[in-house]
């Protein structure tokens, strides 16, 4: 039977009621006495010098409050990179200053150089367009391998367009190009992992207000982490003393990575605010959310899988360029690096690993984090590169799998690329996978296909990626600039309801009703009393917000401990209650009771007595019942899966249609699996739509081509299948209270080599050797593909 | 978007008369229109919407011809022509999402003549007679190039006259964002022969594929095209599919809108 409350059961999630019914409150939807408006003058260029701005005329116009340029804030500091990487030669990264507005330089179309103030939307765009900019225009650095040759530079201070040049793990470089020298068959690929726009169905926008009685700042904005965001502005942006602004994240209408970074329209509005003396806010429109919103993957590799004659996997080598974009956003540098190499060994027991990425500046926007952030990249390359080998060798790509999969007794597993792995059981997910998707039918419907002039395809994939982010020590030796721990407040009322304030951003994810089931089950209360409270920096403790699957398995963990606090104080007041000493106190179905006895108080008796102490032993117990507690990771978590589906592929138009697609993944323990499901549809949706629609495409001028809905294709409900989704297999984690792992991004990490490699399947079996497409596998893709086989 | 003017006549003689204003844009269902001027790629002074205007509205059937009004949203077409024209009605039904086909006209589609619409092939294809308030113009002479018509400065059009075929399909292969036509082939067959009208595909618009015509005119069956290629001379090269693929396709939806029509 499934449970009905608590841990393991669906409650219906709470918050769906107000986004439902559309009384969901977003930063836009927050109206302010006196609220002015910021808009903001662009680069139309992609590169270019500015050689003088004119902001006369929009000074004098109707409405207008002020106007700002780059100028204005050459006083303070730059967004910065929140991790170090290390080039091979010891070098520390190149980082560029990322200033509030471009100053000097443009440096990617969408780039802003100026913003009006002014009363009204109207007003402050004819200002904005009154702004006259003499910019001296250069060639466009889009191209990553292009970008290394000659002396036009990005950034011309530091004198290359090269970030930095990862070697991981360097000491096993000889030896793996050792192994594929020597190796009885190596594997080769070259691919593109296409760059994304995250399309967010809300805009980034962004309030600000300020307090001249007590020199104090609110900035209300779209954000997956305030406390993040009011660090970076606080040391290191605009230098307000963190207890003098206060960062509100309303309802965020989703991130997926994007509205992680702290982005100059915040800091503009900030002190727009303070100038003006009246509310700012900033809205942004959906041209300005594809040109300057965070992108995502845009890697080119080349990668090479070495195997002896049975095919036992022998070293992976990898060589990327990844695309930063012009400007190094917050996560940047952590993305295609320790979320990408680290993952590079798979499910795999191979023994060697050597992945080099080569970071580079272009006149494109900043890319950063994007659903997966960096291992969807690492799971692509791996899972493309090993179909290509199955067939190379003629083995099945299941059987090839298998045979180099760790296998159960072998954890904890120390992969060849630097994590230890704490559990999982890649067999079973696999043998499940072939269950629940009827692989064995797959020849019949096959026929089937073929007989209505189609072709099909089967493809199959296996990841494992690092979740649970992160265990602050691990990752501060390898570069982290931040902890990564997360925070929460359990306040238990007076009159027995709870308000759990968490550090974790909930912005589509479920967290007002999955955590309540967590506490709800500690304590055996009713979840309907328990609200959680995030978002606010005023209100919350300090956490570091929404990403890299961590909510649950590392705010969640600091909820449990928190709550294990609580039950601690609690018992000690119902020991003073009962008479009875604190040991023989247990808590079961919400009463405290005394061990052997039927002598019991309600929770909620508890609660009431810890406000009204008027009879407690003050040197004993302190009045109130509320604790904090903040939770660092031992490890990552290690969510894995087996994911499979087939295609149908119309050799007359190359258009690819997915008739099936099946899901089993470890998550360790479930809390909700409603909830859990629903990511896992999501994840799936935005991995097929970079699989087959979607693309961000700039031309050779630096021109974002697909800068609208019109060129930007994103997945519909009717491009996807009906899913099978199953995660009956989890492992639990070893090293948190939950045993829980993460399952925001396995879909989209999961999905994409699923699909291409489905689509190589069905080219094959009409003979076209056809043995890789570049995503996306548009239709014109995918038919040119085939004409040149 | 700028700020402008806009006025609601309930006749063509009034519409037309606001529409002399300096400026002045008609204003049909809005679906093109309203999202370039939040681009502020378009600054009228006044826009005069058609929404109002009555003897602009519906669907009648006169003899063998279906006479569509100019304000006629794509839904009421989708719905009201079904069972006289179904190739027709069919298209309607295909075109954007409901709001789109709730909102969008088809006088606005013809105007605008957007090199992807999927109106114009239907026109074209079934030989249609463009009303406006000032003359009658064959579709064969309307549409000049890609958003480009015969339509004089304040010219409205009233009503589109449509000749029912014996037969017709219309195949949309979709480019997969926008989900207009990436190339759009509208098959009609006629007791004097198959007319054959593509969209989506070339640099000059909508255009008849004669050769098709004519082998179709034949045989009315996917075979006849067995011989035929389009150059892929003046096709569009974009994102989306490059000329060559575009011909390719031409000849893939004109076999499939064959069959699905005979
Ligand atoms: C999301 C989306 C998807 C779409 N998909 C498709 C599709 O698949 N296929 C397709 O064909 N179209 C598609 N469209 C376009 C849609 O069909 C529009 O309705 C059409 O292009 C314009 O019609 P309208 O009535 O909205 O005209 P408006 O936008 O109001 O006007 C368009 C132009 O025509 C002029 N105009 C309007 N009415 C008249 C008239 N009676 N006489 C003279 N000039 C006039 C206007 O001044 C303007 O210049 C799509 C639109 C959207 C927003």
């Amino acid at each position: 039977m499934p449970k009905d409350t608590g841990i393991g059961a669906s409650p219906l999630r709470r918050e769906d009621v107000r986004f439902l019914k559309g009384a969901g409150e977003y930063t836009d939807d927050i109206k302010t006495y006196g609220e002015t408006v910021a808009v903001f003058a662009r680069s139309t260029v992609a590169n270019g010098i500015i050689k003088s701005i004119d902001t006369s005329v929009a000074e004098g116009m109707p409405g207008v409050l002020a106007v700002f340029t780059g100028a204005d804030f050459v006083e303070v500091g730059g967004n910065p990179a929140g991790w170090l990487i290390n080039s091979r030669d010891g070098e520390p990264m190149k980082e560029p200053k990322r200033p509030v507005l471009a100053h000097g330089k443009v440096r990617h179309v969408g780039d802003a150089y100026a913003a009006v103030i002014a009363e009204t939307d109207r007003q402050a765009r004819d200002a904005a367009e009154a702004i006259e900019i003499d910019i001296e225009e250069l060639p466009a650095i889009i191209d990553v391998k292009e970008a290394l040759k000659g002396d036009n530079f990005v950034h011309d201070e530091i004198g290359t367009n090269q970030c930095f040049d990862w070697g991981w793990i360097e000491d096993n470089r000889a030896a793996t190009d050792e192994a594929i020298k020597n190796a009885h068959h190596v594997t080769t690929l070259e691919l593109v992992n296409n760059r994304l726009i995250p399309n967010a169905m809300e805009p980034r926008c962004s309030m600000a207000s300020y307090k001249a009685s007590g020199d104090e700042y609110v900035l209300h904005t779209t954000s997956q982490n305030p406390h993040l965001t009011r660090l970076l502005i606080s040391a290191f942006v605009m230098g307000i003393p963190e207890n003098k602004l206060t960062v509100i994240a309303p309802d965020v209408g989703g991130g997926f990575g994007s509205k992680i970074y702290h982005y100059g329209e915040e800091a503009l509005v900030l002190a727009a605010a303070k100038r003006v003396g009246r509310p700012v806010k900033w809205t942004s429109d959906r041209t300005e959310a594809f040109l300057t919103d965070a992108h995502g993957r845009d890697h080119v590799t080349k990668i090479e899988l070495a195997t002896d004659a049975e095919g036992n996997f022998q070293a992976f080598r990898t060589e990327t360029y990844a695309n930063v974009g012009a400007y190094l956003s917050n996560f940047a540098t952590a993305t295609p690096t320790f979320l990408h190499g680290t993952l590079m060994a798979g499910n795999y027991t191979v023994p060697l690993v050597y992945v080099n990425v080569k970071a580079v500046f272009t006149n494109t926007a900043p890319v950063d984090a994007y659903r997966g952030a960096g291992r969807p990249e690492a799971s692509y390359s791996l899972e493309r590169v090993i179909d290509k080998c199955a067939r190379e060798l003629g083995m099945d790509p299941i059987a090839l799998r298998r045979k180099n999969f760790i296998k159960p007794e072998q954890y904890p597993f120390a992969s060849a690329a630097g994590l230890e792995y704490d559990s999982g059981n890649y067999d079973a997910l696999m043998d499940k996978m072939e269950e629940v998707a009827d692989v064995k039918g797959f020849a019949a419907r096959r026929a089937q296909s073929e007989a209505n002039g189609m072709l099909r395809g089967f493809g199959v994939n296996a990841y494992v990626e690092a979740c649970g982010i992160a265990p602050s020590n691990l990752v501060g030796v390898l570069g982290s600039r931040v902890g990564l721990y997360d925070a929460a407040t359990v306040r238990v009322n007076a009159t027995g309801n709870l308000s759990v304030m968490v550090g974790a951003h909930s912005h589509g994810q479920g967290h007002e009703t999955v955590f309540p089931q967590v506490v709800a089950e500690m304590l055996g209360i009713d979840a309907a009393s328990i609200d959680i409270v995030h978002g606010d920096t005023s209100k919350i403790p300090f956490g570091m917000g929404t990403y890299g699957s961590r909510s649950l398995a590392v705010c969640g963990s600091a909820v449990v401990r928190a709550t294990e606090k609580i039950i601690n104080k609690a018992k000690k007041i119902a020991a003073h209650m009962l008479e009875a000493a604190e040991g023989d106190i247990e808590l079961k179905d919400g009463q405290f009771s005394v061990a052997g006895t039927d002598k019991s108080v309600s929770f909620g008796e508890v609660a009431l007595k810890a406000y009204i102490p008027h009879d407690f032993p003050l040197e004993d117990i302190e009045p109130g019942l509320e604790e904090t507690a903040f939770y660092d990771p031992a490890n990552f978590t290690f969510p894995s899966g087996a994911y499979c589906c087939e295609v149908e592929v119309d050799p007359d138009t190359g258009k690819v249609r997915v008739d099936r697609f099946a899901a089993v993944d470890d998550f360790g323990n479930v809390i909700n699996p409603m909830v859990v499901t629903g990511q896992v549809h999501g994840g799936l949706g935005q991995g097929i739509g970079q699989a087959l629609l979607e693309a961000a495409r700039y031309n050779s001028d630096g021109q974002l081509e697909s800068a609208s809905y019109m060129d930007y294709a994103m997945p519909r409900a009717d491009d996807l299948p009906f899913y099978t989704v199953d995660h009956s297999q989890g492992t639990p984690c070893t090293h948190n209270p939950l045993g829980v792992k993460g399952c925001g991004e396995a879909g989209a990490i999961g999905s994409p080599p699923t699909i291409v490699n489905a689509v190589i399947d069905a080219l094959q079996s009409s003979g076209k050797n056809v043995t890789h497409i570049d995503m996306p596998l548009t239709p014109h893709r995918v038919w040119s593909a085939m004409k040149n086989a | 978007m700028y700020a402008f003017d806009i006025e609601r006549p309930t006749t063509v003689a009034d519409a037309v008369e606001a529409l002399k204003a300096d400026e002045a844009q008609p204003l049909g269902g809005g679906q093109t229109l309203i999202p370039t001027l939040k681009a502020r790629l378009a600054a009228p002074s006044k826009l005069v919407s058609l929404g109002n205007v009555k003897e602009m509205q519906g669907i009648s059937i006169d003899g063998d011809t279906l006479r569509i009004g100019g304000a006629t949203i794509h839904a009421t077409v989708a719905t009201e022509a079904r069972s006289r024209y179904p190739g027709l009605a069919r298209l309607a039904s295909k075109i954007g999402d409901p709001a789109v086909r709730n909102r969008g006209t088809i006088g606005g589609s013809i105007a605008n003549n957007d090199p992807a619409a999927c109106y114009p092939a239907a026109a074209l294809a079934s030989g249609a007679t463009i009303i406006t308030n000032t003359r009658q113009v064959a579709a064969d002479d309307f549409f000049l190039g890609m958003f480009e018509t015969a339509l004089d400065e304040g010219e409205i059009v009233t009503a589109v006259s449509f000749p029912i075929p014996e037969a017709s399909n219309y195949q949309k292969f979709v480019q997969p964002a926008s989900r207009f036509p990436l190339v759009g082939v509208f098959v009609a067959k006629f007791a004097d022969g198959v007319r054959v009208a593509v969209t989506g595909a070339s640099e000059g618009g909508v255009f008849r594929w004669t050769e098709a015509e004519q082998a179709l005119s034949g045989t009315f069956a996917p075979d006849a095209l067995d011989g035929l290629n389009v150059s892929e001379d003046g096709m569009i090269n974009d994102l989306h599919g490059d000329g060559e693929y575009r011909a390719h396709l031409i000849k893939i939806m004109t076999g499939r809108a064959v069959k699905a029509a005979s």
